[in-house]
């Protein structure tokens, strides 16, 4: 019997459990620990046609909703993207080691969000945040120039080409950042920090500013999980089943890209994550991309909300750099996976 | 479906590696491109498939691709590389259900009829068994059938075959391409491959075309173009030609031995 290998029921609902755990515990855990229970019941009864009695204070209930879910939920979203973008990049690409920063999104955000800083720009002013808009103008800038450079002179312009032009671009800006950070001392710190990472200032704005690219994303990511199925098999081999292996590989680019550049820009360079959620499932759940993009978006939201939750919980009342903590244990736990794995076909 | 090229040229790089090349192979026969290494002979298959741009035309049922979209060609014509990429952790059935893409819409997901179409080619081509199992275990010969299967999965009825044979041991070049023969008959498939193996070539095709500099040297009956002499001058071999039951036989001579005709 002949099937279609797509995304299993128990994986799919390994994912939702797994978004849920993330959820209800990033928002119990905390300065003010409010019991998992309790937690479930005030969500359940914001659903649609859902009443039930939480039994949390106002004052607790303010916590859930005003200060650690728009928290979670970024974590979510942030993790999802970084994940999700990560998969297809290393799909159009066929490069394991691609990851959502390859075209120089976070070399582009980083000079972004720094000129912001120095600028004195990244204090409020008014009604929206220029850091996050600094951050992402600078990561579409960043792929855009690679993306000309790439094609420049090569009219059938080749993969090899546009991560060679990614390196040049984020050399580029790696270094004008570096020197705009050195001359502005001050505020290295500041930048330091974004730079590494962090959710901590998460609002509703962000979740708003994040959630319309973090949707058209998804949405055409997923589209294309067939047709990075088919590009496995090479750009010749792609184009004689009928594929056109460059536009396909543009429309994927240029939307993990936008998705990639929404996601730095609220949450800072967060490393690692495009690499290991997506390997993972390779390693256990299925090497369709029918099966790695879905579960991207679910266990990627998982896993940051979670290593968030670590974050800010292990050296509390302080917080650890979020790149730090997706670093420090996703790359043992890799290790682990990657092993296991070997023993398993070997 | 008849298989028709005038003129056709192609140059890569400003370099020209296929000049003036016209072919004719009409619906259900086989014709084999040989040539020395370098001639073009992948490359004119690849202008077949429409995968690099060429000049010239290429008519398929008597209509020109000129102008045909992606999917519409790859509906028509099947190719079969000479090196296909072996895509990690994909099964047997995964990699043949692939060639379903050109009968699909951009988005659109397999349905029942294309799961038959794949079950029935594994059924053909000996894989069932195989369904399941990463592509990459299986051994040379088995993982060329499932590359044949994907591009029979296609049912297009032109089937383009670059060196299909050319990892495989003896016993496994004979029986692929007597699959490929008996799969030409049954589906009434045209068959353009490339060669290398000149008594092999001469066996399975019914024309033979010898590629020489990117240009058509002469094209025929077997043997008509695996003579001694024209081996000797494009391939530069020293060979001798027998004829063995009906069938010729290409046998390369040491040098220093003289050469009988």
């Amino acid at each position: 019997m002949i099937r279609v290998e797509r995304l299993g029921v128990g994986w799919l609902a390994a994912g939702v459990a797994a978004v849920l755990v993330a959820v209800v515990a990033g928002v119990a855990a905390g300065p003010v620990s409010l019991a998992p229970f309790d937690v479930g019941r005030e969500l359940l009864d914001h659903l649609p046609f859902v009443e039930v009695r939480s039994g949390l204070t106002d004052r607790q209930a303010a916590i859930v909703w005003d200060l650690r879910l728009p928290r979670v939920v970024l974590g979510l979203l942030v993790g999802a993207m970084l994940a999700v973008t990560g998969s297809s990049y290393q799909g159009v690409f066929r490069n394991p080691l691609a990851d959502p920063y390859l075209l120089g999104v976070a070399a582009g955000a980083g000079f972004g969000a720094t000129l912001a800083i120095v600028s004195g720009a990244s204090t409020d002013v008014g009604f929206v945040e220029p850091l996050p808009l600094a951050a992402f103008a600078g990561a579409l800038a960043a792929v855009g120039l690679t993306y000309l450079l790439g094609a420049a002179g090569d009219r059938f312009r080749s993969p090899a080409a546009l991560i060679l032009a990614g390196v040049a671009v984020a050399s580029f800006l790696t270094a004008l950042q570096t020197y705009v950070q050195q001359r502005e001392s001050e505020t290295l710190r500041d930048v330091y920090a974004w730079l590494l990472g962090r959710l901590s200032t998460a609002h509703w704005d962000e979740v708003r500013l994040l959630l319309p690219y973090a949707v058209i994303t998804a949405v055409v990511l997923l589209a294309h999980r067939r047709a990075l199925d088919v590009l496995s098999v090479g750009d010749e081999e792609a184009a004689a089943l009928g594929l056109h292996p460059k536009r396909t590989r543009l429309v994927v680019v240029i939307v993990a890209s936008l998705g990639a550049a929404a996601a730095v820009s609220v949450s800072g360079l967060i490393i690692f994550v495009g690499i290991i959620v997506p390997h993972t499932i390779r390693l256990v759940a299925g090497t369709s991309y029918r099966v790695i993009l879905p579960l991207s978006l679910l266990l990627g939201g998982a896993f940051l909300a979670l290593v968030d939750l670590l974050a800010r919980t292990v050296v509390a009342p302080a917080e650890l750099p979020l790149g730090v903590v997706t670093a420090f244990f996703g790359a043992p736990f890799f290790a682990v996976v990657l092993r296991s794995s070997r023993r398993a076909t070997a | 479906m008849d298989l028709r090229a005038r003129d056709v040229g192609v140059a890569l790089g400003g370099t020209p590696i296929v000049t003036g090349v016209s072919l004719d192979a009409p619906a259900g026969t086989w014709l084999t491109v040989v040539g020395p290494n370098g001639a073009g002979k992948s490359t004119l298959l690849r202008a077949l498939a429409g995968l690099v741009p060429a000049g010239g035309t290429v008519e398929l049922g008597g209509e020109p691709t000129a102008g045909l979209r992606r999917r519409e060609w790859a509906r028509r014509v099947a190719f079969v590389p000479q090196d296909p990429v072996v895509p990690p952790g994909m099964s047997v059935g995964g990699y043949v259900l692939l060639g379903r893409t050109p009968h699909l819409g951009p988005l659109a997901r397999e349905g029942a009829s294309d799961l038959a179409v794949v079950a029935r080619t594994l059924e053909q081509l000996d894989l069932t068994a195989f369904t399941d199992r990463p592509l990459e275990t299986l051994s040379g010969g088995e993982r060329q059938r499932a590359i044949v299967g994907r591009a029979l999965a296609q049912e297009a009825p032109v089937l383009l075959l670059d060196e299909p044979t050319t990892a495989l041991d003896v016993g496994h070049q004979q029986d692929l391409l007597e699959l490929v023969d008996r799969l030409r008959r049954d589906h009434d498939l045209t068959v353009v491959s490339t060669m290398h193996d000149l008594t092999l070539a001469g066996q399975y095709a019914d024309r033979l075309l010898l590629l020489d500099r990117g240009q058509v040297v002469v094209t025929g009956p077997p043997d008509e173009v695996l003579t001694q002499e024209n081996l000797a001058r494009f391939y530069g071999a020293r060979v001798r030609v027998l004829v063995d039951g009906g069938a010729l036989v290409v046998v390369p001579v040491r040098a220093g031995t003289p050469v009988q005709t």
